[in-house]
């Protein structure tokens, strides 16, 4: 399967800081509009779904449709209240959900 | 009244030039499947431009991945906040291209993705705000080689 999802995102926050997270996974992301050399068209294949969860409560998500480039990069904010840990999930036409998970502390 | 001069016949010709013109430099109308996309997306309302920023290249030499940000303009707290922005690319196969959805703890409605352009073409956000209002915000991107290769 995929290798690990690629997140960078600081260790630790001042309590209310925005901080910026990016997230890179490997993945064809197959339009479904190309075709093979037989002229058969390959079969749809994407990450349909990304969401973004710091302690249980959702952050950000998105739905993404054939026109996200492979690899899918994405890259938005959070902003942090509280020590916790961020979920990270995408989710693939087959069902199938890559997951991770990342840390974040408060400054002292 | 005399005939005119070589240099009036100029000064016309120029005329007619930006008159022809004019319509194109205008914002080109959302076409075709995208316009479907956007009544879904708003319910029939006519979004209003402005508060997005929408950052794309002006001319992308692969339309395999195109950089593109997004930044709304919003307080993002817990009675003002930027819902959903919805992305789309009115020349592709199929016009969506993205939905983002934020919330409050976003802290800020910026985000960026990496999208795939089939030809050059008009990418449209609409954002829809917590208290229902629409905003809306479009860009013309030149594409030298599209990305949806057959």
């Amino acid at each position: 399967m995929a290798e690990k999802p690629r997140l960078k995102l600081p260790k630790e926050a001042a309590k209310g800081e925005i901080i910026q997270i990016k997230t890179l996974v490997s993945h064809v992301m197959e339009s479904g509009q190309r075709k093979d050399a037989q002229g058969k068209p390959i079969p749809r294949k994407i990450i349909n779904k990304f969401t973004c969860e710091f302690n249980g409560k959702p952050v950000f998500s998105c739905a993404l449709e054939p026109a996200i480039s492979a690899n899918p990069y994405i890259q938005f904010d959070a902003r942090i209240d509280e020590a916790g840990t961020f979920k990270f999930a995408w989710t693939d036409d087959d069902g199938s959900v890559i997951t991770a998970e990342e840390k974040i502390a408060l400054k002292a | 009244m005399k005939a005119i001069n070589r240099r009036q016949a100029f000064a016309l010709g120029g005329g007619f030039v930006m008159l022809t013109l004019m319509p194109m430099a205008a914002d080109a109308e959302v076409t075709g499947d995208a316009a479907k996309w956007i009544e879904t997306f708003t319910g029939g309302k006519l979004p209003v431009k402005g508060k997005i920023s929408l950052d794309l290249p002006e001319i992308a030499e692969n339309g395999n991945t195109v950089p593109l940000s997004v930044n709304i303009e919003s307080p993002m707290t817990a009675d003002s906040y930027v819902k959903e922005v919805m992305i789309l690319a009115d020349g592709n196969p199929n016009a969506g291209v993205a939905t983002l959805m934020f919330t409050p703890l976003s802290g800020k409605a910026e985000a960026s993705i990496r999208i795939r352009l089939a030809t050059t073409q008009n990418v449209v956000a609409v954002a829809k705000m917590s208290d229902g209002s629409l905003f809306t915000e479009q860009k013309t991107v030149k594409v030298t080689i599209g990305g949806c290769g057959g």
